[in-house]
Formats: structure tokens, sequence, C-alpha cells
């Protein structure tokens, strides 16, 4: 069962067009992954899902609902973690999912007999009564989530929800996610880490300049776009190395800073012609979903 | 919320007007005349609950309402309910509303407690306060839609507020002011909420009170729709 479909999503801005014509569909219980450098429209696709913004072209349909149109009783099975955390600092950690469950037209006696065990999945039932002011980062990450879940909902829109955070902060929210999935929750999720993205998504889209550039699983597209072995190589004289020896041995290069690429079907005759290169440091390892986007979206930064 | 804030937002809001109608009433009311046939600290009663009104709805739709709306994204939250920024607009002009008409009765409770007005029509005033609430927290609300900063608000205050706490008949008849200024008073909103709350405070029936009543009711309805259309402009694009 789709529990969020977009087609021929289009959107501008002034002249420019974030969103260009995005078609996909979201079955109940996965955990869909966009990807996407900064800019590239991974932002304004969720606004437009949510209702939040109205489309120039294309339709939404979210649980089951067309949207704009009937976006309120759409949201109502659905949560939302903003890319910022926009937790109520008038308000204690507990106050802040109670007044949030009234936004959903909860009752308080309801709101407050659900607290408990969302406390305890943010890990914050000793917090209770803390100001949100005196919380750390990934606390505050782990409440926005809770709150999320306030209406107990079908559908989890997430944006980056891991940014900013430190690497057992992250780490622990990715748990909290595929705890979600195994109860059955369906996850849609924006992020640039492909870390995040490999872990916890079983389909993913990668979208650059408002279009989806490819789609599949990790492993597909790690498959269907890249060589399957990498060896990143810096040190003096990698560059005499690049242009004599690895460019006719890798089936692709890269050069990124002081560092080179090599892409590969075979790394064995790269191998052998880096130990004959004392002086240049290397690492060889499997490609990865990171690999692909480079490849697909470029190294020059974004902003 | 009110738990939180009901002692601190009375007690702002009630010590600037009180020291505006004992100082200006006593000091300067003491030099004068009875102005329009009552002492001037009578007179200047209804003014300040006005004026106070006003401003505290004015402050609440402003600075408060740009820290939730663009600060804290606590409406960015609320919109991810289902929730729509119609609903929240109204929600904050609700607010600033009702935080106003605290601060304005709490004038009016010092007015009573000074003996300043004794007449039962006074507690008409009473159901005035929620409609200049609801006019100037509307019309605030516009100019929040379109304030980059906080800054931008000082433009309102002195080009709006101010002139109007000066023209709008609060310290002093508007009868006094070159025809040309009485002209602008009567278009200012302010101008029509102490036309009303005068006479009441000093126990006699407004005249022409419907029409005041429209104006300010107007100056709402305009401010409310200016702002949901700005505010959508703004945050919906």
């Amino acid at each position: 069962m789709a529990v969020l479909a977009a087609h021929n999503l289009r959107k501008f801005y002034g002249g420019a067009e974030v969103v260009a014509g995005v078609s996909f569909g979201i079955q109940a219980g996965e955990c869909f992954g966009l990807l996407g450098p900064n800019g590239a429209g991974k932002t304004t696709t969720l606004r437009l899902c949510l209702g939040l913004t109205d489309p120039d072209g294309g339709s939404v349909e979210l649980m089951k609902r067309p949207v704009p149109g009937e976006a309120r009783p759409a949201r109502a099975r659905v949560g939302v973690v903003p890319q910022m955390d926009n937790l109520d600092p008038d308000f204690t950690v507990s106050e802040n999912l109670l007044v949030y469950g009234r936004y959903f037209g909860l009752s308080e006696r309801a709101i407050r007999a659900r607290i408990p065990q969302l406390l305890d999945f943010a890990g914050l039932t000793a917090r209770a009564a803390s100001q949100i002011q005196t919380l750390s980062g990934g606390m505050k990450r782990r409440l926005t989530l809770a709150r999320a879940l306030i209406n107990d909902p079908d559908l989890i829109f997430m944006d980056e929800p891991t940014t900013g955070l430190d690497p057992q902060a992250r780490h622990l929210i990715w748990e909290r996610l595929k705890q979600l999935l195994a109860g059955g929750k369906t996850i849609v999720l924006t992020t640039h880490f492909m870390e995040e993205a490999e872990r916890l998504c079983a389909r993913l889209a990668i979208m650059d300049r408002g279009r989806f550039i490819t789609e599949g699983s990790p492993r597909e597209l790690i498959l269907r776009h890249i060589e399957p072995h990498v060896i990143e190589a810096h040190g003096d004289g990698v560059m005499d190395w690049t242009d004599h020896e690895a460019r006719k041995l890798a089936s692709r290069l890269e050069k990124s800073g002081d560092t080179v690429f090599c892409y590969a079907a075979d790394p064995t005759p790269l191998l052998a012609s880096l130990a004959n290169r004392g002086e240049l440091r290397y690492l060889h390892r499997p490609a990865n979903l990171e690999d692909v986007f480079l490849k697909l979206t470029g190294r020059e930064l974004r902003d | 919320m009110w738990r939180k804030l009901a002692i601190p937002s009375i007690l702002g809001n009630l010590a600037d007007p009180l020291i505006y109608v004992l100082g200006l009433g006593y000091g300067l009311g003491s030099m004068l005349p009875e102005v329009g046939g009552v002492p001037y600290i009578a007179f200047l009663a209804a003014g300040m609950v006005c004026s106070s009104t006003m401003n505290s709805a004015t402050f609440e739709s402003m600075y408060s309402a740009f820290s939730r709306m663009h600060v804290q994204r606590t409406w960015d939250a609320i919109m991810n309910a289902p929730i729509d920024l119609d609903d929240v607009v109204l929600a904050e002009l609700a607010w600033a509303a009702s935080k106003s008409v605290l601060s304005g009765v709490a004038i009016l409770a010092v007015v009573w407690m000074l003996g300043l007005s004794g007449s039962v029509l006074s507690l008409w005033v009473i159901a005035l306060l929620p409609l200049i609430g609801l006019t100037f927290g509307a019309l605030a609300l516009a100019v929040t839609a379109m304030a980059r900063s906080y800054d931008f608000f000082m433009y309102y205050f002195t080009l709006l507020i101010t002139p109007m706490n000066l023209l709008c008949g609060v310290f002093f008849p508007v009868e006094q002011l070159p025809a040309a200024f009485q002209a602008i008073a009567a278009f200012l909103p302010l101008t029509h909420a102490v036309a009303i709350a005068r006479p009441l405070l000093l126990g006699q029936i407004p005249s022409d009170a419907v029409l005041h009543l429209l104006v300010l009711l107007a100056y709402a309805a305009a401010g409310f729709y200016a702002a949901t259309v700005l505010f959508r402009r703004r945050l919906l694009k």
C-alpha cells in the first residue's frame, strides 16, 4: 500500500526550478532515503508532500488524501522531525510533548498516558521536568523525535535527523529509527550522510538540481554506477604516480585535494604498482554509496 | 502558558501606564484647570486604559509573535501538525488580545481604586477592551509579517504608535489640535477607542458609539486580512 505518492512535482522560486518534475511512491513499512547536496531540493520536496507549499505542477497523495487539498487530515497521521530543532523554549520536556499533542486534538489525558513511553524511547525520563535550554543537542533531537511520535503516526518525515550530532548521539538515533521500522512505521529520510542512508534505507533516490538522478537500493546503486574497488592514494609524488602509472591501470580517476581516487574492477595491478612506491600511502576499500554520490553530483562545493 | 506568564505580564504592563497616570495626572493635573469638566487625572484615565491596551497588544503581536515565528520556529512545528497557517495567525491574535485585555483591566482596576471613575457605565469598558486588543493586535501582526528583524518594529512604533498616543486624545482632547491634525486623528483607530472609553468612565453614554465601534472593527478586519495574506506570502512560498 502506498502511503505517499508524488507525481511529476514541480516548484519554482523566482526563475529557478527547485523541484523539476519529481515522481516517487513510498510503500507502507519501508524506509526511503532522499539524498542530495545542499540546495538539491530535498526540503522543498518534503514541504510539498506535507502541503506546506503549493506545487507549481504535479500532484501529491499523502495517506490516500490529495495534498494540499486535504493536507490537514493527512498530516494527522504523519510525524515530522524538522531539520532545525524547534522545541518550545517556554516549556519543559514533558510540557513540550503535552502541548504538541494538543495540536493534534488529542485529549490531555490521552497525551499524559503516552508521555512516559515516549520519554523512555527518547532516553529522557530523568529529564522530564528540565527546561529545553539545559538539554544537549542530542537530547533535543531525541525529544524532537519523540514529539513527532505523539500522534502515533504511520509515516514519519525526517529532514536530516542527525546533522550536527556527535557519533554517539547519531548511533542512538539510528538505533531508534530501526526500532520504529521494526514496529511497522514508514520513514522518509533526507540526509547527506551516506552511512546513514546505507544503514537505514532499503531504497533511496539521489536528488540534484531538483531532479531524481538515480533510484534503487544502496547495493543496486553501487553496482549500477561504480566500479567495485577503490584505492585512495596520497603522499609526495602521488601526482607523478597518477600520471605515469595509475592512469593506465584504473578504469577511472578522481582528484580531490592531494588525494587520488582510483576506481577499478580489478585492483591487483594498481596494488602491485603501489607496492613499488614506498613513499605513497594508500587505502584499498570496497566502493560505497559516497563514491556513487560524488560521481553523480560532482566533487565541487555546494552552498 | 498563562500559568507561567500571568504575574509578570500584569506587573510589567501595569507599572508603565501607572506611572503616567500618577505622574502626569497628579503632577501636571495640579497645574491645570479641569479638562472637559473633570479633573485632569480623571480625563487621563480613559486615555491610559486605551493606550496601554494598544501598547500591550502591539508589543505582543510584534516582538513575541516574531520570536515564535522567526527565531524559535514554533510556528513551523505547529504547522507540521494538522493546523494551518491561518489558524496560527488567528491564535496569535487571540493571545495578543487576551494579554492586552489583562493589562487594560489592571489599569482599570487602579482607576477604580483611586476613585477616578465611580460609574456603573465604566464596566462597559471591559467589553470594549477585547476589541481594542484585536484591532491593534491585528494591525501589528500585519507589520510582523513584513519584518526581517526586530529593528523593523521601530518604524511602526515611531511612525504610528507614538503619533497615535499623542494625537488621539489620550493626554488632551483632540479638539486642542490644529484642524489638519484633527483630520488625521479622525482616521486613527486609537481616537475611536478613546471616544468610547472616556464617556463610559466618566459616567456618560458615548455619542456615535456605533460609528466608533465600526471603525475599530474595520481596522481589526483589514489588519487581520492583510496579516494572513502577508504571512502566507512569507511562509508558504
